[in-house]
């Protein structure tokens, strides 16, 4: 059987502590929330860490304040699902939230971890002994590319579910460092780097996503997976409207599986602004945002393929934001209309 | 039974003996076994898909505290494998590695990370050979050298070629003759219970408990490589997780556990990894399939010619079983009055394939059903109907000399027909439904090694306590237990949950061969039922004694015999006999045909399926969603019906997987996702309602009349998804798994205006030998039924 490794755990009692901690340790301590990402990855040897700094006191609660929702980074993925100012004010949040993995992996999983779940690929996400096999690549333990071997760069997946979404509803997240807390939009949380995706400090602990933009905008998550359950997204979008009639006021489209992280689609975004939307409009919009999305060939099922569908969920989150179905959930396969 | 002929527990939808302890948790694993002073093993494996072996040195592994010993294949050199003709496995290997995972050197240490970082320590210094990945590469002049140092040429395991009747003649006599290739992609089992072994080694006798399905095959391995006797080794089917075929040979982890128990002196456990599981593997063949058939106008086949080539990895498993598989069950279906088989098997550097569910069988029946779905459009015939007019008979002999007792296609036909519509289904583009049907046998008519000894024996022991059953059985999950407690009480009058049993165990059970080829309810069946009605006969005995009657007139029902309780007629019974026992056995007829080769295929019966599967397939996107399955099952008599429909069901899931997603994927000479959510397999939410008939034939043989049920329903299932998804969007995916970027390709091709359809393009030419040419079996025997030859 596959064994985690020995590690010290420590529980602080908050964030600050905790960030000290990890400014102490350095890269050989992690935090754990769930664990439900750093577990597995932990049994396959993906990080050697000697400690692991469980963020446990964080808060599970969320606030519904006037314009804008604030949820605590250990509230649980179930719970943010299923919540009902989320359904209903951030439809697509709660969408993308219910969407992640399975039910026993959303009932551990926590906003904050999903936010900064480690990118992936399937020449990584492997075991010690068959990455070994393969030859180690840059992200651990190697110093090339196995995808694209003569890039001088790492190319693995962001995979969450909800950092796209989060982005489309202007979130914001709290960081709490070993010196002091601060804001930081979920947009510029990410980097464009397969290793070094993230752009605060190793040191820092998300405390809360902070969503605003939702009352009045109409969202929409739609995720494609090879399965009903489980799987981790090959592509996704993100999509909140504000409709003034049929015209389109503000909107932003967040796609998820495409790059190494969160790819905001800013030339269909401004495409379809003033625009009325009817189908001919998505259906030009989707391309737009499609183009920029360059899937390769480390995760499931063809990029030829994937990259093609890159369209059709854009599609169909624009139609879904634009009728609005709140909560519904999204049955993917074959689920497509013509 | 009682003298009206009612049954008490047969046919009953009876909970299984063993349902609590396995829902909760509560029934013994091998990994849960711990022994006082157990030891962990790990396993080095090959990091390279071929190569020689240099040099190994553990000098590092030895001295990290806590390891206890390590060995390499110098410890273990003498070869092994499931058939006696392909003896080519070691436990470990120290001359040459054959596919990433090839087993190197193991470990026993105080703790598993202990193992594990010593198999790290190994250095094994390498030559590196050029991998042979594909049944092409297998075919043409190997770079460096061959995997194996048999067969040939090249890298050919296994050829093979038969001919029944005349062929030519049968094509001559066609209006219409068409030929098809088909490719049917390798899956594994994906048993939920990873494979797990632990011995002991007291007083020079070897105990093995293991995850197994083959206790006696287990047992004559490890006797062979251990150069122990078979009398001082045990081996014990411990609870067991799942097989699916994937636990039927002998494993290097079992072997490896128990020479280090010897040397160590302590209990050692090794349970693989999920990783390590997919490359024991023993999984289904990629199999690409040629294969031509003559019709006429109606319809009616006069001739078949079925080319089959087998991609078998590195060793040879049930390879050569395998490969006469893809050719035998063809005739069972269909009355086909002359045939040609000609099948290869070829070494590639991969895990072994081998039995899974349906054993070299699901292959060519998809191959099979398509090619006469396109040969009824090429007519202009409803391909329902087309089959139909093809039907075997009951009781008939086929070409091939399989001997057909109860045939139960028709009843299953009609009923799926007539449950789904599909005759008036609603035919709006992107919406379909396909039909396939497909046949199995209720076990192997020969052993693996030559013998005449009975397949399956069974003890029943009557004493103070009640009733004690023995059998070699495994039960894997299937329901075998349940099914041997359900026989015994029927005989005696009691209820499935007063039978003790005692099972797959080699110190104290007698032989059953293993949970393989669906052989265990018909053939432990018939051995318990022998066994059980000796044990009636003297409980009758005594108390018709007592009661001054006939024997006749003793009533055995509702937990009594005649006048008196189980346990009163129990005391009269010992007595009267002396202690209580008796025994069964079950021996298939010898049913094989004249020929070499005809030893697989021959079955004492064989179950039929039907099935329907509807279905929406996006022709945007190439997604599909399976709305519903109907499917209709002959297992001959539901000895327990709701044990029946679990089979299906579960066989119906299995063909899903493999129908769409379920691939054995290769990436530089790499398994390119040994991982559960890597390879993936339907989950509860993929997986459409299912509606299961059951068709019963009561079948001469069987026992109570009862057929197989735990493979045959898979079989229908890829061809149905696959004819289904012709019918929504007018393209044949000729392949599986039928994956969404392969029905966007045909349709695209089909807008450029070429064949519509995605699939192998051409078969590769095989030196096949010339077919043995045998004559079918006089067609005055048909109705010879349950005679053997
Ligand atoms: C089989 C499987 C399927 C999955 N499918 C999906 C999927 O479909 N979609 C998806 O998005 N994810 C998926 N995941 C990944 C994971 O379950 C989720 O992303 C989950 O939300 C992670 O949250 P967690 O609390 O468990 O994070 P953890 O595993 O505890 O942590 C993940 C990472 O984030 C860091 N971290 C966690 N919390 C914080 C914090 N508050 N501040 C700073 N750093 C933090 C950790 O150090 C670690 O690097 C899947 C995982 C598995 C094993
Ligand atoms: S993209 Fe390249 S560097 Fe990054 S994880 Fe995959 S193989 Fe490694």
């Amino acid at each position: 059987m596959l064994r985690l490794p020995r590690f010290k755990y420590l529980r602080p009692k908050n964030a600050r502590e905790a960030a000290r901690m990890a400014a102490d340790l350095g890269p050989r301590a992690m935090f754990v929330a769930g664990g439900t990402d750093l577990f597995p990855k932990l049994k396959r040897r993906q990080f050697d860490v000697e400690t692991l700094i469980a963020l446990d006191f964080l808060p599970r609660d969320i606030h519904n304040g006037s314009s804008e929702c604030v949820v605590g980074a250990g509230v649980t993925l179930a719970s943010a699902a299923s919540n009902e100012h989320l359904v209903k004010s951030f439809t697509g949040y709660a969408q993308a939230a219910g969407l992640v993995s399975s039910p026993p992996l959303r009932n551990a999983g926590t906003v904050g971890g999903n936010l900064c779940v480690d990118t992936r690929c399937n020449y990584y996400d492997m075991t010690y002994e068959w990455r070994k096999a393969a030859g180690f690549c840059m992200k651990k333990d190697g110093d090339i590319c196995l995808v694209a071997p003569s890039s001088p760069r790492c190319w693995a997946v962001s995979s969450s579910d909800t950092a796209p979404m989060a982005i489309a509803l202007d979130g914001v997240v709290g960081l709490t460092g070993p010196d002091g807390e601060r804001e930081l939009p979920v947009s510029v949380l990410y980097r464009d780097d397969g290793m070094d995706y993230m752009a605060k400090q190793a040191s820092e602990v998300v405390t809360s996503l902070t969503l605003s933009a939702g009352r009045d905008m109409r969202t929409a998550y739609v995720k494609l997976r090879r399965r009903g359950s489980i799987d981790f997204p090959i592509a996704g979008a993100a999509v909140a409207l504000q409709l003034d009639g049929d015209e389109v006021v503000r909107c932003r489209i967040v796609l998820s599986a495409v790059a190494s992280h969160p790819l905001e689609a800013t030339a269909a975004e401004d495409f379809l602004k003033g625009k009325r939307v009817d189908a001919e409009t998505i259906r030009e919009t989707a391309d737009i945002a499609a183009k920029p999305a360059k899937p390769l060939d480390n995760a499931d099922l063809s990029h030829f393929w994937r990259k093609r569908m890159v369209h059709v969920v854009v599609e169909q989150a624009l139609l879904q934001a634009a009728t609005r179905t709140p909560g519904s959930t999204v049955k993917l396969l074959g689920q497509y209309p013509e | 039974m009682t003298s009206d002929g009612k049954f008490g527990v047969i046919g009953k939808p009876l909970q299984k003996v063993d349902a609590v302890a396995k829902v909760t948790g509560r029934a013994i694993y091998a990994d849960d076994m711990l022994l006082p002073r157990t030891l962990h093993c790990r396993i080095l494996r090959s990091p390279h898909p071929h190569a020689r072996i240099l040099s190994i040195d553990t000098s590092a592994a030895r001295r990290i505290p806590g390891v206890q010993a390590v060995i390499t294949g110098a410890d273990l050199p003498i070869k092994f494998g499931i058939l006696p003709v392909t003896q080519d496995e070691r436990a470990l290997e120290h001359e040459k590695v054959r596919y990433v995972g090839d087993p190197i050197a193991a470990v026993a240490a105080i703790d598993e990370e202990i193992a594990a970082a010593a198999c790290d320590a190994i250095s094994v210094e390498y030559e590196v050979l050029e991998p042979v990945m594909s049944i092409d590469e297998a075919l043409a002049a190997p770079k460096d050298e061959r995997i194996q140092d048999y067969g040939g040429p090249h890298n050919i395991h296994k050829l093979v070629a038969l001919e029944f009747g005349d062929v030519e003649a049968g094509f001559a006599q066609a209006d219409h003759v068409r030929e098809d290739v088909f490719f049917f992609q390798g899956n594994t089992h994906l048993p939920m219970e990873q494979h797990s072994a632990i011995a002991t080694y007291v007083d020079g006798r070897i105990t093995l408990w293991s995850s197994t399905q083959v206790v006696h095959y287990v047992h004559r391995a490890l006797s062979k490589v251990l150069e122990l006797p078979m009398s001082r080794i045990r081996v014990i089917g411990a609870a067991h997780g799942g097989g699916f075929g994937g636990k039927t040979d002998p494993f290097a982890h079992e072997i490896i556990v128990c020479k280090l128990a010897m040397l160590t002196g302590r209990p050692v456990k090794c349970t693989l990894t999920r990783e390590e599981v997919f490359y024991a593997h023993r999984g289904r063949h990629p199999v690409l399939m040629w294969v031509r058939t003559g019709v006429t106008r109606d319809g009616l086949i006069t001739a078949m010619h079925f080319r089959t080539a087998l991609d078998g990895g590195a060793y040879g498993s049930y390879g050569v079983a395998s490969t006469f598989y893809t050719g035998a069950l063809q005739t069972v279906t269909y009355d086909i009055p002359a045939y040609r088989f000609e099948g290869c098997r070829v070494f590639t550097n991969k895990p072994p394939c081998g039995p899974k569910r349906g054993h070299g069988t699901p292959q060519p029946r998809f191959a099979l059903e398509l090619h006469l779905e396109k040969i009824a459009h090429d007519l202009g015939i409803d391909p329902v109907d087309l089959k139909r007019r093809n039907f075997v008979m009951p009781h008939t002999r086929t070409v091939n000399w399989m001997r057909v007792t109860s045939c139960g296609l028709e009843e299953c036909t009609e009923r799926v027909m007539t449950a789904s519509g599909y005759a008036h289904r609603d035919k709006r583009p992107g919406h379909g439904m396909g039909f396939a049907i497909s046949s199995y046998l209720s076990g192997a008519g020969t052993a693996i090694y030559w013998n005449d000894m009975p397949h399956s024996e069974v003890q029943i022991k009557v004493d103070r306590g009640g009733v004690t059953a023995y059998c070699g059985a495994m039960d894997i999950g299937q329901g075998s237990d349940s099914v041997l407690a359900t026989i015994v009480a029927e005989e005696l009058g009691l209820q499935p949950a007063d039978v003790r049993l005692v099972t797959a165990d080699t110190d104290t059970t007698p032989i059953d061969l293993g949970s393989y080829s669906s052989r265990v309810t018909f053939m432990a069946g018939n051995a318990a039922i022998e066994a059980a009605r000796k044990m009636r006969g003297m409980l009758i005995e005594a108390v018709a004694a007592k009661m001054k009657c006939d024997a006749a007139a003793v009533e055995v029902a509702g937990g009594r015999i005649g006048d008196f309780s189980f346990q009163e007629a129990s005391v009269l019974a010992e007595g009267r006999f002396g202690t209580l026992i008796s025994a069964g056995s079950y021996t298939p007829p010898k049913l094989a045909g004249p020929y070499k080769g005809s030893g697989v295929g021959p079955s004492p019966a064989y179950s039929y399926s039907a099935c329907v599967v509807d279905l929406e397939a996006d022709a945007r996107t190439g997604l599909v969603k399976v709305n519903r399955i109907w499917i209709a099952h002959d297992v001959g008599r539901a000895i327990n019906p709701l044990l029946v429909e679990g089979q299906v069901e579960g066989s119906v899931y299995m063909g899903l997987g493999e129908a769409l997603m379920e691939e054995q994927a290769f990436r530089k000479g790499l398994h390119k996702w040994p991982s559960m959510l890597e390879y993936k397999s339907p989950t509860f939410l993929d997986m459409p309602e299912v509606e299961t008939f059951i068709v019963e034939t009561v079948d001469p043989e069987g026992p109570y009349g009862a057929k197989e049920a735990g493979q045959g329903p898979l079989l229908p299932v890829p061809p149905a998804v696959c004819s289904a998804v012709y019918d929504a969007l007018g393209v044949w995916i000729d392949e599986v798994p039928v994956t969404p970027e392969k029905i966007v390709e045909a349709l695209r091709r089909r807008a450029k205006g070429e064949p519509a359809r995605f699939g192998p393009a051409r078969f590769p030419s095989i030196p096949y030998p010339t077919a043995i040419k045998v004559e079918p079996p006089p067609r005055e025997m048909d109705r010879a039924a349950t005679s053997s030859i």
